[in-house]
């Protein structure tokens, strides 16, 4: 058997593999194998492949799975055209406000699918406030949130931060000379973009874009609620949860998902791979900020601010309804009232501090484990480590509801050890469903970010003494900070809203965070209004803490910028 | 690593606290409910005072999710009471053992029946703790817009002026809705119910994905109108909002039941919150206004406390035209509930454009709709469009129900299910398009 050392890596290396694999085997591959289970035996516990045979027998199946595949083009496609004039723009020129506009423009994904699709009702719904506006002027109605389309529309809206985020993050860490040796060539525009800028930031924007098709191919709130129900997630949730948990077809079309979500990271893998998008000089400054003439100004602020104002209707809607007293019928709500406010404060306080520390500790947890993964996967050679990526990503494409039913499960009558406590009822096990649904955002970010980053800057610091850790704490933690930090930012508020796995796993009132909150209150005839003023305080609370990540990650890299004037310097350092 | 450092310590803190949250537990009943918060929040203050020394703490899922948690959760660490609005689910709770039996909670002033509805669960393992009924909510503000005359039966909303303005939600994800359909299907027989049932559907704006769905787009004025339990129609138009809530005269008062759950914790404090739900307290807080739900007691029992024009559900029950019959709905349960997914949700929009088809041909036609070869082939376009794809022959057929009551984890019967269903939908869908079809040529006429 050949050791670690003999394949040329620390034993350190090999511990940090086995850590991030027995998690990954304890809470993700044990409890979806569990209920994978159900899709491959019968009653009398036989194997059989039986239950595929139906699935492929149903023509209403095979349209589903066309549909999703439609909505997620056209979505993945959608969202990229809000969201890559929104990064550059913000990243490549001189912008007031643009870390406004960026932090901004991930608040789409703070709302909840459900509660996002009740706002976008509201206002674009057949009797919306925009179709009711345009009845009374021009007596027509828009069917903007009918069929297929709708789903796209949301979703779009939804999902596009995905992309935005890592984008901007690939480009600033793009270096300037490359940009600038192009501009002297006589590269201009869009050019410029299309030849040079872009194929740079490939790899922020098709981890983005991966992520927004997996999203929308397996979300289920959207469509759900605009009921589009001729799609796989939909058929998937109604089959387990009306004709029963036991039946096999609901966990099929889970397989299915699974199945398919991974070959699209694969694909996007390929995409890819064999080639090099690392730039050596990170010491060059980033891109430089271009001033706008007058004319190009208006045109982009325009731009952006309808493209802004489209983007956080969503949340323009649920902030109307949290401070209506009545809104039936009409534009706008009939009256005003403080009333939601009051009542959230004083019954679910403790649903904010939830939130906090869930999603906090599994945001945390997520960094840690795709830092680890990302730098085993590109910096060793460890044998079948690309196993760990799609492992971890595959948790992307697993339905909440599966998930939470494995761990219950699988950790049925298990204790937390010195506490008496089952692990399933305490929440313990929610911050851990967290964790694991959301471990893929964090890594494809780290992994973005890391294949940024050339591999003879470590290698720099190695032959100039430091070891393995060292290098990795003083040379690639620093420069791999801003991905991270998206990494963090997305894990933490997409678990913010997440819902599936809640309701499964939440035991007590007292421990339920936000997500619960805003669920119990929206479904009750006299209390959407609580329930709207829970969602806007979420996406107040999130946005705070996404603007301050921002602000920290902008600080550190001007902190690291005198460094970069000198490499030389910059190594002398560690 | 020194960053590791704070964050384990909160973890050894959040764990610690975890410990205590659990010493604290003694004296908490954990009741596992589909009901709102506004009733929920309402019991926890009241029953909390006047028993010291006991905490309820409300576990919100629905139905479907409850009942998983409760077989997914051991013995001795379950929680303790079960209350919700669908029958049904107590049935499979009780087909699984997780209830457990205590007929001396029964209050004795709660009659046996409601119409022909037993009340409580004759082995005492559930009791009826509310009573609710079924009808038509809807929108005043849209109706005045629309120019539509307030329905009053099911009936009303099959016109072709209501084509897009009706909201409705599946059977098989609305334990209301299954009631509703079931009452329909009851009071006006097999064939003629499905009619109304997919003119009313093919009326649908949407299929809902929840029960709550068909109230919420009424009251902000997404549907004119659509089916639903009445406390929600009631308490919406306590809130203000500008709707109504009617009883057709085929409608169905059943009881929304609480059990105690079998491997509870608490098991005698939970018999006590039971109790006190049941007895005259816990019956007078359903009258609350943002409650809106109707007691089990009879109404001589409650004196002086039923506002004015509040409904009475006794009075409902007697002049309601159906006599529901519990062990035929039972029978035929998932009969129906696939039979309307097949051929109404996920042919909705094919549904619709049949049922548009033919509105527009007779508008199209007027007079000339009503003899001769346009009559024949809408009358043909017609029962394409709304006659049942299975008829009542067969759905009462033992063989055939068993069919869709076996073991879907047996590979073969789940094959032969989907095969079925697929033979449904890929009809549906055929017919609806031949109606659209007859219905063009008639219009052409």
């Amino acid at each position: 058997m050949r050791t670690f050392s003999t394949l040329g890596l620390g034993k350190g290396t090999g511990a940090v593999a086995l850590l991030v694999l027995g998690f990954l085997i304890l809470f993700l591959v044990v409890p979806v194998g569990m209920v994978f289970h159900t899709a491959f035996v019968n009653a009398d516990g036989s194997f059989t492949l039986g239950h595929f045979q139906s699935f492929f027998h149903q023509p209403l199946m095979q349209e589903a799975f066309f549909n999703s595949l439609y909505v997620a083009g056209w979505s993945t496609l959608l969202a990229s055209l809000i969201a890559v004039p929104l990064a550059y723009f913000t990243v490549r020129f001189e912008f007031r406000g643009a870390l406004i506009i960026q932090t901004l423009g991930v608040l789409p994904l703070i709302m909840p699918p459900f509660v996002g699709a009740v706002a976008m009702q509201l206002i674009f719904g057949r009797s919306g406030s925009i179709n009711l506006l345009l009845g009374d002027w021009f007596d027509i109605n828009l069917p903007l949130m009918e069929g297929l389309n709708s789903v796209i529309f949301v979703e779009a809206l939804h999902y596009f931060p995905f992309i935005l985020m890592n984008l901007v993050v690939a480009l600033r860490n793009i270096d300037g000379s490359m940009e600038e040796a192009a501009f002297n060539l006589g590269s201009r525009g869009f050019r410029l973009f299309r030849r040079i800028i872009f194929p740079l930031a490939l790899p922020g924007f098709v981890a983005g874009a991966s992520l927004v098709f997996i999203k929308v191919f397996d979300d289920l709130g959207t469509p759900l609620v605009l009921g589009a129900t001729n799609m796989l997630a939909p058929q998937a949730y109604l089959r387990i949860t009306q004709v029963g948990l036991e039946d096999p077809l609901g966990y099929v079309i889970g397989v299915i998902i699974i199945a398919f979500s991974i070959a699209a990271l694969w694909l996007s893998t390929r995409v890819l791979s064999g080639k090099d998008y690392s730039t050596l000089q990170k010491g060059g400054g980033a891109i430089h900020k271009r001033r706008l003439r007058p004319a190009e100004s208006v045109l982009a602020y325009g731009w952006i601010i309808l493209v802004l104002l489209l983007v956080l209707s969503p949340h323009i809607g649920v902030l109307l309804l949290s401070f209506a007293s009545v809104w039936s019928y009409a534009p706008l709500p009939d009256g005003y009232t403080l009333a939601h406010y009051a009542s959230v404060f004083q019954d679910s306080s403790g649903m904010i501090a939830n939130t906090l520390l869930y999603c906090g500790l599994a945001a945390g947890l997520d960094v840690v484990l795709g830092t680890a993964i990302a730098y085993l996967l590109l910096r060793t050679r460890l044998p079948a480590r690309q196993w760990l990526d799609w492992m971890a990503s595959a948790a992307l494409a697993i339905p909440g509801i599966v998930l939470a039913i494995g761990l219950l499960r699988t950790f049925r009558g298990v204790e937390i050890p010195f506490t008496g406590t089952l692990l399933t009822s305490s929440w313990v096990l929610i911050m851990i469903a967290y964790s694991v649904r959301r471990l893929p955002y964090a890594l494809r970010s780290c992994v973005a970010s890391l294949q940024q980053i050339n591999v003879s800057l470590e290698e720099a610091a190695q032959s100039m003494g430091a070891n393995r850790w060292r290098t990795i704490r003083r040379v690639v933690v620093p420069l791999m900070a801003g991905g991270m930090l998206a990494g963090f930012v997305t894990s933490f508020i997409t678990a913010a809203v997440e819902l599936s796995a809640t309701i499964m796993l939440v035991t007590r009132e007292s421990q339920a965070p936000m997500s619960y909150g805003i669920y119990l209150y929206m479904q009750s005839a006299s209390g959407r209004g609580p329930g709207a003023a829970l969602g806007v305080l979420a996406v107040v609370a999130v946005a705070i803490g996404t603007y301050a990540s921002h602000v920290l990650v902008q600080r550190s890299t001007a902190r690291q910028r005198p460094a970069r004037t000198n490499n030389n310097e910059a190594l002398e350092t560690l | 690593m020194p960053k590791i450092r704070p964050l384990a310590r909160a973890l050894t803190l959040a764990l610690t606290l975890t410990g205590i949250g659990a010493a604290a537990q003694a004296g908490t009943v954990t009741v596992i409910t589909s009901f709102p918060k506004d009733l929920t929040q309402a019991y926890k203050v009241v029953f909390e005072k006047s028993h010291p020394g006991i905490t309820l703490e409300f576990l919100n899922k629905n139905t479907v999710a409850g009942i998983a948690y409760v077989r997914e959760t051991p013995a001795g660490q379950r929680p303790d009471v079960f209350w919700a609005s669908a029958p049904d689910a107590f049935e499979l709770l009780a087909q699984a053992k997780l209830l457990a039996k205590a007929a001396d909670l029964a209050n004795a002033k709660v009659p046996d029946k409601i119409g022909s509805f037993p009340i409580n669960d004759t082995a005492g393992l559930y009791f009826g703790q509310a009573l609710a009924g079924y009808g038509i909510m809807y929108n005043t503000r849209y109706l005045k817009a629309h120019k539509l005359a307030a329905p009053v039966e099911w009936k009303d909303l099959l016109a072709p002026a209501w084509f897009g303005h009706v909201g409705i939600t599946s059977p098989s994800r609305s334990g209301t809705m299954h009631l509703t359909a079931e009452t329909i299907l009851q009071g006006e027989g097999w064939n003629e119910g499905w009619r109304t049932l997919l003119r009313m559907s093919g009326n649908s704006s949407a299929v809902t994905e929840r029960s709550f769905g068909v109230p919420d787009g009424v009251n902000n004025g997404q549907f004119g109108a659509g089916p639903v339990i009445d406390f929600f129609g009631l308490s919406s138009k306590f809130s203000k909002f500008p709707v109504e809530f009617v009883y057709p005269s085929e409608t169905s008062i059943v009881p929304a039941n609480i059990a105690l759950i079998d491997g509870a914790k608490n098991t005698e404090e939970a018999k006590q919150f039971i109790r006190y739900s049941l007895d005259l307290p816990g019956q007078e807080l359903l009258l609350d206004p943002k409650i809106s739900r109707l007691p089990v007691l009879p109404y001589s029992e409650l004196k002086g406390k039923i506002p004015d024009g509040y409904p009475d559900p006794a009075e409902i029950a007697k002049r309601s035209k159906v006599h529901f019959d519990v062990d035929l709905s039972q029978s035929r349960y998932y009969v129906v509930q696939s039979l309307y997914d097949q051929t109404i949700t996920f042919r909705l929009k094919e549904l619709q454009q049949a049922t548009k088809a033919i509105y527009d041909a007779e508008r199209k036609l007027g007079d000339k709709a009503k003899s001769g070869k346009a009559a024949e082939l809408l009358a043909q376009a017609r029962k394409l469009a709304w006659d049942p794809l299975v008829d009542e022959k067969q759905a009462a057929d033992p063989t055939f129900q068993k069919l869709f009551s076996g073991d879907k984890r047996d590979a073969s019967v789940s094959q032969k299910i989907t095969q079925l269903e697929g033979e449904w939908n890929g009809k549906a869908r055929a017919n609806y398009e031949e109606a659209v079809k007859l219905a063009g040529q008639a219009a052409a006429l």
